[in-house]
């Protein structure tokens, strides 16, 4: 599904990727971690077209990214992406914020796009707030309107870029459980996180990324249980400690 | 020592001053800051975007019109205007151009480098990451702009829109230089006709000054109510 083979990216003279090369089979969850400024959310960016990079390829669904002719609106319209702030449109009522890609993007009717928009919302157990403005919701329930927004679009596959690491305590599990039920029912997921037990829980693979390289690219029991690389070992021990 | 003054002249005046006067000053200000609106957004995405000439082009539009005095646009615009018309149309003659047509086509160019100002501070003002979530839903630069950023940008601008437009309504009086019966045009012709300079212009100040302070005080309650929430 997402092919990813020696992807390369400069930031001015600081290289931010470093021939980074992975897959993503259909129906598989990757959990993609690594200190802060390793590359991870850089990586996804990449995938979904929002960063340019310099050399290599990324094919998703048979589709060349980094080609100059491949549409890159046509292509980002069928791969949900969920950021870090949520990225709600804070003018726009919580339905509207679901509906308006899927009329102008896809041409849906109206209705239609509201009638599924409204089956998404009650999935994540927003159904009673629809009509609300993003700025009257709490965190998790923002982060959860976003992705029931990115699930509107009938996604091929699902990136998230940090989707936990703005919100309180308390509000981490209730997203963290609609990611799993998403995982549950096959969607193709890549995940930037630093959740642990959601990786355990659920991921096929994790990538363990530093200095913009993927040192580690193992099933998820192996890379917790016998990490080969010393950065992941040193990675895994301060995270896990607690 | 009013006792020499005769305010009568203001009541016999006021269906001149108000439904000739007052409504061309009202509209040109309506007008002008539609026209200064629309083209300053379009100035400002200009100034914005990635390429280069468009960039320098609005920049230069905006530097040039914010260095030229108004009176001064006012005067150039409606003795030229025949002779670009002319040019234009490739008439034998200048093209007539009324006052009017004239004075709105001015007061629209130099407000909307104003309004580009106000515009691209009102954009800039909106965080990237609404862009790439627009991007990451398939929307392409147009409708995200459209629909995603513009909306916001206007909301948090409208305050600062709305008092461009007060000094605009104020600046219209301008058009004075060109003879025009404007609010102030018409108080002035008849504080000429009948002598009456002083309670004329008192008057007329008043008026400025209530709408003014009105209108101000009416953006206050649209700034506390149109505040999007985040």
């Amino acid at each position: 599904m997402i092919t990813i083979s020696e992807v390369s990216k400069w930031y001015g003279t600081f290289q931010a990727l470093k021939r980074c090369s992975t897959e993503v089979a259909k129906g598989e969850v990757v959990v993609v971690c690594g200190p802060s400024g390793s590359g991870k959310s850089t990586l996804i960016k990449c995938v979904d077209g929002l960063e340019p990079f310099e050399q290599g390829r990324i094919i998703v669904d048979g589709v060349s990214v980094g080609d100059p002719r491949t549409r890159l609106p046509r292509l980002r319209a069928r791969i949900g992406m969920v950021f870090q702030h949520f990225e709600l449109f804070p003018h726009l009522t919580v339905i509207r914020n679901l509906t308006l890609a899927q009329i102008k993007v896809l041409g849906r009717a109206k209705e239609e796009a509201i009638a599924k928009g409204m089956r998404l919302l009650d999935r994540v157990d927003l159904g009673d707030h629809a009509h609300k403005y993003p700025g009257e919701l709490s965190g998790g329930q923002q982060q959860r309107v976003a992705i029931a927004r990115a699930l509107a679009m009938d996604p091929i596959a699902m990136l998230f870029d940090e989707p936990t690491s703005a919100l309180d305590p308390e509000m981490i599990n209730e997203v963290l459980d609609v990611m799993v039920a998403l995982a549950k029912d096959g969607m193709t997921m890549m995940v930037v996180t630093h959740e642990m037990g959601f990786a355990r829980q659920v991921a096929h693979r994790v990538l363990f990324m530093d200095k913009g390289e993927i040192v580690e690219d193992a099933p998820t029991a192996a890379f917790f249980d016998r990490p080969h690389s010393e950065r992941a070992r040193a990675f895994l021990s301060k995270i896990l400690q607690h | 020592m009013f006792g020499r003054f005769d305010f009568d002249v203001i009541a016999r005046s006021l269906p001149y001053l108000f439904y000739d006067g007052m409504t061309f000053t009202l509209t040109l200000t309506a007008l002008a800051t539609m026209g200064g609106i629309a083209l300053g957004t379009l100035l400002a995405m200009m100034r914005l975007s990635r390429s280069v000439p468009l960039s320098v082009l609005a920049a230069t539009y905006v530097n040039l019109m914010r260095a030229v005095p108004l009176v001064l646009m006012i005067f150039w615009f409606y003795f030229l205007m025949p002779y670009i018309g002319q040019w234009v149309v490739g008439a034998a003659q200048p093209v007539r151009v009324g006052a009017f047509a004239s004075s709105v086509v001015t007061f629209m160019l130099f407000e909307a480098a104003y309004f580009s100002e106000i515009m691209r501070a009102g954009i800039q003002s909106i965080p990237r990451g609404q862009v790439a979530a627009a991007l990451a839903l398939g929307m392409n630069y147009p409708t995200a702009m459209a629909y995603i950023v513009l909306p916001q940008a206007f909301r948090n601008m409208i305050p600062v829109l709305l008092t461009q437009t007060i000094i605009l309504f104020q600046d219209t009086s301008l058009v004075y230089v060109l003879s025009i019966t404007d609010f102030l045009g018409a108080a002035s012709k008849v504080a000429q006709r009948d002598g009456r300079l002083v309670e004329m212009y008192l008057f007329a100040a008043l008026v400025y000054f209530i709408v003014s302070l009105a209108a101000s005080q009416g953006v206050r309650v649209i700034e506390r109510r149109t505040a999007i929430v985040r």
